[in-house]
């Protein structure tokens, strides 16, 4: 008797955790949005009417679990609008864009191999995708082994050009050199680099310290912290005896929201040490509190405060899709306008084979949110106004310096003395 | 002298933080030998406990607003006490005596927390704003102690002193550790060791969510905020010793200033190598820790 009750209690436990765990398996797959079953779905009907000719299938491959998924769902959310919009403007040569959304999960191996299935298996003209820099690099042989063509919308480190892959973030020349260019002429000399410990920081400060030795800036620190470090207070006290004007900021997710709390609770506000930081946008405010960034810089081409007709337009579609209480940023905006530059080239190439479109992509211009960016055929990066934003109250940015003219894409930073010598590293 | 004086005081913050986490810990593994991997979610548990708490109160007249903190700890250790509880009631008490099997189980426990608070609360970080109160610090020339952590340090502080008085000083304590020490001794004298581990779990998990809100006043608070300490944690568990409080206070003032030290002199990447590397070194000296507990049961 008594054991039977205690199997009984064993089975009911077992049954109640197979149950817990399918409910977090449920919500995972809510949190793609649905996408592993729209892909079967799609996948089959898909077969059926490239047959009838009337759909173009395009891939879009990003993280929709994992850590990396915070970031990358909204991307994906921004390039099923621009889908969605050209198809209601009528499609692309006359026909209906049919998105295929693959899960990286935040795997290098596995946006490597989702990529191979999209090319491969589903032959998709296109594929819009990835985040870091890690997961392009894992992309980019599959794309130049099959002649795939890849759009990265992210901001990143620089020293690359890949034939089959349009960049439409910025390039460093786009970001990182006008910002320090900007802080310098502002004032303030003495730069104190403070960066997560990867490729994209380190690559990043390199640079700038080659600048700022040739533009009569000093760098008085340098410091890396781990992906998700969460203790910034010794590294602070380094900051405090080295005396710098401005602190030049590459931390990336977490680490952010503890270095800016415990910045402020040392007392160093964004008067006495501004900080300036290319990995801060909108959706990471949100998490980190806009009452302690108040005050500090980021460098961007694109907020969702941007004064241009398009961008109004874009937000309010975005919100309208996607919720009132979302924001859209940089990348954001960067995925949007990825989507809209293939469609240009594809109706000026007549066709979505990868050679003709790249050909035809050369100097195409779109009216973006961000203003007119223009395809530079040469780099297959796109031309981009440079913007520098102050964090308001509000969590949103005021925008304080913006070159006039967009600046034309270097990834190889061939345009510049001091970053000679800077390629082989 | 001054950048001494501040060096040693973030070794201390750092430590008393540590300390916090640990504590919750050195109860389910120091004494029960339940490895909990579980232990960070309790803290994401009491990290979003602020953050509902700021909600509430965000909704009464502003003056009462800066106080929601202090009503914040005590939720966020019912909270996590009650969610340790249930935990302990469905799936711990099977496992006892199986630390192996409490490591794989808790993990998987530890995934289903965060992906449910994924679920509730979005995969975002958010973010809690600190009472006025907290803001700021107290200046000694260069030296800046911010309120912040010197009100962790005296959360800490109570907090030791409450499980001290409880462990050692109450009949309950007592009992607790008599059933640690000899499981089938203590239950032939009468003590019904089922509550016993029962309670006891909850009071580890409702120590890790106090210590969730001591992050939450420091760093982010996300799905994944608990994974972040929890390595350190067992860290100093196993540095300290098991089965005795003072090991766990020992193990965490160790780390956390030579931690402090190494990260000052070089960077915070290496700093962290250099104290593991010293951990394993000491332990492979002094395998049962820098207190080991003079008992023949753990043999």
């Amino acid at each position: 008797m008594e054991r039977n009750v205690r199997k009984k209690r064993v089975n009911m436990f077992l049954l109640l955790a197979l149950a817990l765990v399918m409910v977090a398996a449920g919500c995972s797959n809510g949190g793609n949005a649905g996408t592993t079953a729209n892909t079967g779905g799609e996948n089959a009907a898909g077969e059926e009417t490239v047959a009838s000719g009337d759909t173009i299938k395009v891939g879009i491959l990003h993280s929709l679990s994992g850590t990396m998924s915070i970031s990358e769902v909204s991307v994906k959310d921004a390039e099923l609008l621009a889908i969605e919009e050209i198809n209601a403007n009528g499609g692309v040569l006359g026909k209906q864009l049919e998105p295929i959304i693959e899960d990286g999960a935040s795997d290098w191996p596995t946006f490597a191999e989702k990529a191979r299935k999209l090319i491969e298996q589903d032959q998709v003209a296109t594929v819009f995708g990835g985040w870091t820099s890690a997961s392009r690099k894992a992309m980019l042989p599959v794309f130049e082994e099959l002649g795939g063509l890849l759009w990265y919308p992210v901001q990143y480190e620089g020293l690359e050009t890949s034939p089959n892959i349009f960049y439409t973030g910025a390039t460093t020349n786009q970001q990182i050199i006008p910002s320090v260019s900007w802080l310098l002429e502002q004032g303030h000399e003495n730069f104190y680099l403070l960066g997560s410990d990867y490729v994209f920081p380190r690559t990043a400060n390199m640079i700038i310290k080659a600048q700022l030795e040739a533009e009569g800036g000093v760098t008085v620190g340098e410091e890396y912290t781990p992906l998700g470090h969460t203790e910034y207070s010794t590294i602070i006290n380094k900051i405090k005896a080295a005396q710098p004007d401005v602190i030049y900021n590459t931390l990336n997710g977490d680490s952010n929201v503890a270095f800016f709390k415990q910045l402020r609770d040392a007392g160093i506000t964004a008067d006495d040490i501004p900080v300036l930081s290319v990995s801060v946008a909108e959706e990471e405010i949100r998490g980190i509190g806009a009452d302690v960034l108040a005050g500090h810089y980021a460098a961007w081409n694109y907020y969702q405060t941007t004064d241009t007709p398009e961008n109004a337009a874009f937000v309010e579609a975005y919100k309208a899709k996607y919720g009132a209480d979302r924001v859209t940023a940089d990348p954001i905006e960067a995925g949007y306008i990825a989507v809209y530059l293939w469609a240009a080239a594809v109706e000026k190439a007549g066709t979505t084979d990868v050679e003709p479109v790249k050909a035809a992509a050369d100097g195409i211009t779109f009216a973006a949110p961000e203003g007119e960016v223009m395809i530079d055929g040469e780099t297959q990066h796109i031309y981009k106004k440079v913007r520098i934003g102050q964090v308001e109250a509000d969590g949103m940015f005021k925008e304080v310096y913006s070159t006039p003219e967009p600046v034309k894409p270097d990834p190889h930073l061939t345009g510049y003395d001091w970053a000679q010598g800077l390629e082989g590293q | 002298m001054e950048s001494t004086i501040q060096l040693l005081f973030n070794g201390i913050s750092t430590s008393s933080i540590l300390l916090l986490i640990a504590l919750g810990l050195a109860i389910t593994f120091g004494l029960m030998n339940v490895i909990n991997m579980a232990h960070g979610e309790f803290i994401m548990i009491g990290a979003y406990s602020v953050y509902v708490t700021q909600h509430a109160f965000s909704l009464l007249p502003g003056a009462w607003f800066d106080a929601y903190f202090l009503v914040a700890l005590p939720v966020a250790f019912i909270v996590a006490a009650l969610i340790g509880l249930l935990l302990e009631w469905l799936l711990i008490r099977f496992l006892y005596g199986r630390p192996l099997d409490s490591l794989l189980a808790t993990w998987g426990v530890g995934m289903i927390l965060q992906q449910l608070a994924r679920t509730i609360f979005g995969a975002p970080n958010v973010a809690v704003t600190s009472p006025a109160w907290l803001n700021g610090g107290l200046q000694f020339g260069m030296v800046v102690l911010p309120y912040k952590r010197l009100f962790i340090l005296g959360m800490v502080a109570v907090v030791l002193l409450l499980m001290y008085l409880y462990i050692y000083r109450s009949a309950a304590g007592r009992r607790m550790r008599a059933v640690m020490q000899n499981r089938e001794m203590a239950g032939c004298l009468g003590i019904s060791t089922r509550r016993v581990d029962a309670a006891t779990f909850a009071i580890g998990s409702g120590i890790a969510g106090v210590a969730g809100c001591a992050v939450a006043l420091l760093g982010p608070i996300g799905p994944s905020t608990g994974t972040y300490y929890i390595v350190d944690a067992f860290m100093v568990v196993v540095l300290g010793g098991l089965g005795k409080l003072i090991g766990t206070v020992a193990g965490a003032f160790g780390i956390g200033v030579t931690n402090t030290l190494f990260e000052s002199w070089t960077s915070a990447s290496i700093g962290k190598v250099v104290v593991f590397a010293a951990i394993v070194a000491f332990l492979q000296w002094r395998p049962k820790g820098l207190v080991a507990m003079r008992t023949r049961s753990l043999d």
